[in-house]
């Protein structure tokens, strides 16, 4: 073994250290996010990370959803059966929301994995 | 020239050996990506037996046969992006006189690994890979390290039974 492969070992072990330290490259588990579709299409995007309120223009009708402490719920929808209003708040991978009068789908992207059901791709 | 013939066809078999040896190891460790790059051995050795151009085939060779065997064809991205950037990075090591096939080596052995994580970033389409780096980085040196070794007393018995 000569110097410079000490050097480069040391240099090498020195960027890992830095970079594992440095936190730059920590896993995004705070990149969740809601995406909305309607009718097939990908309308909106809401990263679930910051509460906010807004209202989506479904077909026939509107919801108007409702981001809280990390999870998505529709507080209200002038759809007839309601179903998207009672459902439970969504904040899990692969979950959704979905209004079928108004052809609204919420979908849960990279988010919390899910401890009971597991769903393989 | 058949001398030469003959020594690209031993050496890319015996790559391409270590890549099934390797294919049937099971690694000990539960990180995706770690593992000790058993054929870079043979590519180390011939860059300082035969050349940097010769071990530059050797490492295109062995990348796309024991892909198409062992591990199918989007393994074969991610073994040609690390095999690139590995070969680039030994033969900058290379090019100094104060740098032995150690430092070759696991020059050879963490670039081999961030090529291939810039790869999986590139498929996967996210950076949920990168967070591996360091601890690749690290497993890298180690691997090269160890394959530094064994190719220092190879080329020794290599060198001497050559004529």
């Amino acid at each position: 073994m000569k110097k410079l492969d000490f050097i480069i070992i040391a240099v090498l072990l020195a960027c890992a250290g830095m970079l594992y330290f440095s936190g730059l490259l920590k896993p995004g588990n705070e990149g969740a996010y809601a995406v909305v579709y309607v009718d097939g299409e990908e309308v909106e995007r809401y990263d679930l990370s910051q509460d906010t309120e807004d209202t989506i223009n479904g077909i026939g009708g509107i919801n108007e959803i409702k981001i809280e402490n990390g999870k998505i719920s529709v507080v209200s929808a002038d759809c007839r059966d309601q179903v998207c209003v009672n459902h439970i708040p969504v904040n899990k991978e692969n979950e959704s929301i979905i209004c079928l009068p108004h052809k609204v789908v919420i979908e849960i992207e990279n988010g919390v994995q899910n401890s009971i059901d597991g769903v393989v791709k | 020239m058949a001398k030469k013939t003959a020594y690209y066809g031993i050496f890319a078999a015996l790559a391409i050996l270590m890549g099934y040896v390797e294919a049937v190891l099971p690694m000990p460790v539960p990180i995706p990506g770690v593992k000790i790059g058993l054929s870079n051995i043979v590519v180390v050795l011939c860059m300082y037996v035969m050349g940097k151009k010769e071990a530059f085939y050797i490492s295109i060779v062995r990348v796309v046969i024991s892909a198409l065997l062992f591990r199918g064809f989007v393994g074969l991205w991610y073994s040609l992006a690390g095999a690139f950037l590995s070969y680039a990075a030994m033969v900058f090591v290379y090019r100094f006189k104060d740098a032995s096939i150690i430092g070759v080596s696991v020059a050879g052995g963490v670039f081999h690994n961030i090529g291939q994580i810039i790869v999986a970033c590139i498929i996967l389409g996210r950076n949920v890979v990168l967070y591996l780096i360091p601890v690749l980085m690290v497993s890298g040196v180690a691997a090269g390290f160890a394959i530094g070794l064994v190719s220092k007393y190879c080329l020794r018995y290599v060198e001497k039974n050559r004529e």
